[in-house]
């Protein structure tokens, strides 16, 4: 997909104003918050965990090279094919040859945020192969259209009439009269729907939450079934990850899944978490024939060696989203492209850039309440300010906010002047020359919503020195 | 140069080093020979009536259901208890399941992976874990992994003995009883409780790809009275 | 520690020092009679926060030196905001962390360095508060002073010895009201819907009076409840237990 996230603030004007995603995410407000808390109420050793589950992904980054070439090696031991691509458009390819050469007309998908990134739905069709969506959150937005705007439950945006609507329009062959009204029943109809596709899919496609480097394992973690409906069934698995998820050994992985699920959806684990490693057996009675891994860079080595470097240890598990007051403010979509929220502002600047992506890392008020619930510690304030130091350097933001900004700066070390424009501010706002203050450009966001705060027409510095004096 | 090499040597330029010396992987490769557990929670722990309880209560506090038998001869009168509307079952071809006296509870059983139309499937674990109330199910001849995912409702029958602490047993169970180094199956599945998706309006609701309903049968002596004074 | 009184070091803020001098005032009269010696060094202007969020690192670094001699010579500095107490005690060491001149006078400073409502409830246990005020309050925990330096008891334990005062809780206590320095400027319709959402659940508590420990926030809040007309009090919380409420709320 083309990134809109240039255009962060249009896109915001457009959340705010869209009244169906407001009440969307009215609905979801309190609710992460709530299910984290009732998550880690299970797990009194939480935060000893939380530590460790930090400590294992930060010693992984530092050995990233060591760890994927183990990794990749038992994946081939256990009959696998690894594919290491530095871009997206290797993967692409890598996954289009696969398919080609499996015959493939129809391809199931479960939930990757990779194949988002390298947006491998839209190359597949260009060559005549059709992808399916079996996430139900990931199909519904098929149907519509859109792209996902979280990364654990993509059609956050849509409401059930909506998703009525669009299986109308695309299921065709059923009945037209056929009730669609409650959950139920639209459930069991993407249920029926889908178990279709799942059949007769000749590949199917899935991410990875982790890669075990002990075992050449990969994993996922669900709660529909249909990531195992779609590796299990078609002749060829193909698991798309990208190379800073590498975990050392199953109990390291076991550790992270104690925090993953606790951290967004209050369960201990998630209904399914499946490792997959190799191809079926030579006795086993189904599995695929074929496991391919792709793994993609795509920019990540090269953050390893910034101070954005933190941000490669997410687990995906969309807490920061969940309890971020941007986020819910605007949703996902408003960021412009794959990732949002936290998790997207820390990384996105970093895949695509910083003039494709600066607002993203300026859209915050720092307050931190991300790092404070990422199972894995991320510094996320410290890396948004990481990048605006870098677009400060390259120019951005320029003019008035810039000037404005020097002058600060200029004057703040400069106590005399200082205190001589601060007197002659505080008299003018004394004076209600406010509301004229408050047009210069850059202040008007202020009083389009608040009121200016009236001043007692002097310094506190300058009081207390008359103070001093009169003594 | 191969994807390969790019993207090694962009990850060693950016930690600012070359390969790892010998001693360096020599360090990293025996923290893989030898893994070792890292913090175990508290609610991994207990004697065998505790673990026990504990696993009875979180699985069905995943909203699946557990009834306790004494020996697996029960196995098909459970089934049929439990799903009394069912005429015909798939199950998985394992010698605790295979022989056992299906047509006397009134259902056709049939061995073997699961189709598309199979409305109950029957699985025997490889293990379970007390601390979250999870299955492991693992792929082989004897275990179909759709079995787990294809039929409506799903009955897994666990012994009390392979009821673990932590996921953490279970890997070094798995790692004792191979006997080669690749000691992993093609697939192990950690399930708990029936599928179940909130992608609707974000209220939660159960049975959309994976089996709807799951029933858990756990298998030992002197279980139902142990779970019935422990509540 | 010098002579007999701790000499404490006021950094009032540029926000305080512009917009409500008495919250500087009503800070040096709980210091006194928490038995400090006060000075209010006359060369202070900013502590580089506006500099530091927005990634102006060398114009932060200029500040912070600045600032850093300007305190050199006190016991304790103290500062009546979370954000710019926690500027000074985690950002400046991370700023200067490189410059082997300043690092450890950076550190130095940081260790020294107190938000004044965690100062004057940890360090020097003030207990002389005669404020009686029979009101019920809702309390903005700023998110700096929350996360940065774990404050949020230290100012209920203050209030707790104003004769009369309820605390009312506000339904999403931890969440930002949406100041942000530059961010509620820049980016002024999330910061609206920020600040409207705090508005609500002040509303929503009941509470006729809404304190604080950052003037920032508190402008916020105080300029989004008047534009719609709700007559809460808001004060800065070290303007209710200097019993300094002379001058209408914010």
């Amino acid at each position: 997909m083309d990134p809109t996230s240039h255009a962060f603030p249009a896109n915001v004007e457009r959340a705010l104003a869209d009244r169906s995603l407001q009440e969307a995410l009215a609905r979801t407000a309190a609710g992460f918050p709530k299910k984290r808390l009732e998550g880690i109420a299970t797990l009194p050793e939480f935060e000893l965990v939380r530590d460790q589950a930090t400590a294992i992904r930060e010693h992984v980054l530092d050995h990233l090279d060591w760890y994927l070439e183990r990794f990749a090696a038992q994946v081939e031991a256990a009959g696998g094919t690894v594919h290491w691509c530095a871009d997206a458009a290797a993967a692409r390819a890598a996954v289009l040859n696969i398919c080609q050469q499996a015959g493939a007309r129809s391809v199931t998908k479960g939930k990757s945020m990779i194949g988002e990134e390298i947006a491998i739905n839209d190359h597949l069709e260009a060559h005549g192969i059709t992808p399916v969506e079996t996430d139900l959150g990931e199909y519904i937005i098929q149907l519509r259209g859109e792209a996902p705007s979280h990364i654990v439950a993509p059609a956050l945006h849509v409401s059930r009439p909506q998703v009525a609507a669009a299986f109308r329009e695309h299921h065709l062959g059923l009945p037209r009269e056929r009730p669609l009204e409650t959950p139920r029943e639209l459930l069991d109809e993407a249920r029926a729907v889908l178990r279709d596709r799942f059949l007769a899919a000749d590949v199917g496609i899935t991410g990875a939450n982790m890669l075990v480097a002990e075992t050449g394992s990969t994993l996922i973690v669900t709660n529909e079934g249909n990531g195992d409906l779609t590796q299990t069934l078609p002749r060829v698995h193909v698991v798309l990850a990208s190379i800073e998820k590498v975990v050392p050994t199953l109990e390291d992985a076991s550790t992270l899944l104690r925090v993953l699920a606790r951290s967004i959806t209050g369960q201990e684990q998630t209904a399914y978490t499946t490792f997959s490693t190799g191809p079926r057996r030579a006795d086993d009675p189904d599995g695929p024939e074929a496991f391919h891994v792709v793994l993609l860079d795509n920019g990540r080595s090269r953050l390893l060696g910034t101070p954005a470097r933190a941000i490669l240890r997410c687990i995906r598990c969309g807490a920061c989203l969940g309890h971020c007051p941007v986020y819910g403010a605007v949703g996902g979509h408003a960021y412009g492209w794959v990732y949002s929220g936290p998790m997207g502002a820390a990384l996105t600047p970093g895949l695509l850039g910083l003039p494709e992506a600066q607002h993203l890392a300026h859209a915050s008020t720092l307050c931190g309440r991300c790092e404070a619930v990422c199972p894995v510690r991320i510094p996320i304030p410290a890396i948004l300010r990481y990048w605006r130091g870098q677009s400060w350097t390259q120019g951005w933001p320029g003019g008035l906010p810039r000037l404005g900004l020097r002058a600060w700066a200029w004057l703040a070390r400069r106590p005399r002047a200082y205190r001589r424009v601060t007197a002659l501010t505080a008299r003018l706002l004394r004076r209600g020359a406010g509301p004229a203050l408050a047009r210069l450009p850059g202040l008007a966001g202020w009083s389009a919503t608040r009121d200016l705060p009236v001043s007692e027409g002097s310094t506190f510095l300058a009081q207390w020195q008359a103070r001093r004096h009169d003594r | 140069m191969s994807g390969r090499e790019q993207i090694l040597a962009r990850i060693r330029d950016a930690l600012g080093r070359g390969p790892l010396d010998a001693a360096g992987a020599a360090t990293l490769a025996a923290r893989l020979q030898a893994p070792s557990a890292n913090r175990l929670p508290a609610a991994s722990r207990g004697d065998r009536a505790t673990l026990l309880r504990r696993f009875a209560a979180k699985v069905r506090r995943a909203e699946a259901t557990l009834v306790p038998l004494e020996t697996l001869a029960e196995v098909p009168q459970a089934v049929a208890q439990r799903f009394p509307q069912a005429d015909a079952v798939r199950v998985a071809p394992h010698p605790d399941l295979a022989s056992l006296a299906w047509p006397a509870a009134g259902l056709a059983a049939s061995l073997g992976p699961a189709r598309a139309d199979d409305r109950l499937g029957v699985s025997r674990a490889y293990a379970a874990v007390a601390e979250s109330g999870t299955l492991v199910l693992c792929s082989g001849p004897a275990s179909p992994t759709t079995l787990n995912f294809l039929p409506d409702c799903h009955v897994v029958v666990v012994h009390a003995a392979d009821v673990a602490g932590a996921y953490e047993a279970v890997w070094a169970r798995l790692r004792e009883q191979a006997d080669s180094a690749a000691f992993l199956p093609r697939t192990v599945n950690w399930i708990t409780g029936p599928s179940r998706t909130a992608d609707i309006e974000q209220t939660l609701y159960l049975g959309i790809h994976g089996p709807r309903q799951l029933h858990v049968l756990l298998v030992g002596t002197g279980l139902v009275e142990l779970l019935e004074e422990g509540g | 520690m010098s002579g007999a009184l701790p000499h404490v070091g006021l950094l009032v803020t540029c926000l305080v020092d512009l917009f409500r001098p008495s919250v500087g005032f009503a800070s040096v009269r709980l210091l006194e009679r928490a038995g400090c010696r006060v000075t209010v060094p006359p060369q202070q202007t900013c502590c580089g926060q506006p500099a530091f969020s927005q990634g102006a690192d060398d114009a932060a670094r200029a500040i912070a030196r600045q600032v850093i001699e300007t305190f050199a010579d006190f016991d304790y500095v103290v500062l009546p905001s979370g954000s710019c107490a926690a500027t000074l005690r985690r950002h400046y060491p991370e700023l200067l962390a490189d410059d082997p001149a300043w690092a450890a006078r950076a550190r130095q400073l940081a260790e020294r360095t107190y938000e004044l409502t965690s100062f004057l409830d940890e360090i020097v246990q003030l207990t002389d508060i005669t404020t009686v005020r029979d009101a019920e309050f809702a309390y903005h925990d700023s998110c700096s002073g929350l996360r940065e330096l774990g404050i949020r008891a230290q100012p209920r334990r203050l209030l707790e010895l104003v004769d009369g005062l309820r605390e009312v809780p506000l339904a999403n206590p931890e969440g930002c009201c949406g100041f942000g320095g530059a961010f509620c400027v820049k980016y002024a319709s999330i910061a609206s819907r920020m600040a409207a959402d705090k508005a609500d659940q002040v509303d929503g508590s009941g509470a006729g009076l809404l304190l604080g420990g950052d003037l920032g926030c508190l402008l916020n809040l105080a300029g989004t409840l008047r534009r719609r007309g709700q007559p809460t009090e808001v004060r800065h919380v070290a303007e209710l237990l200097a019993d300094l409420t002379d001058l209408p709320g914010i």
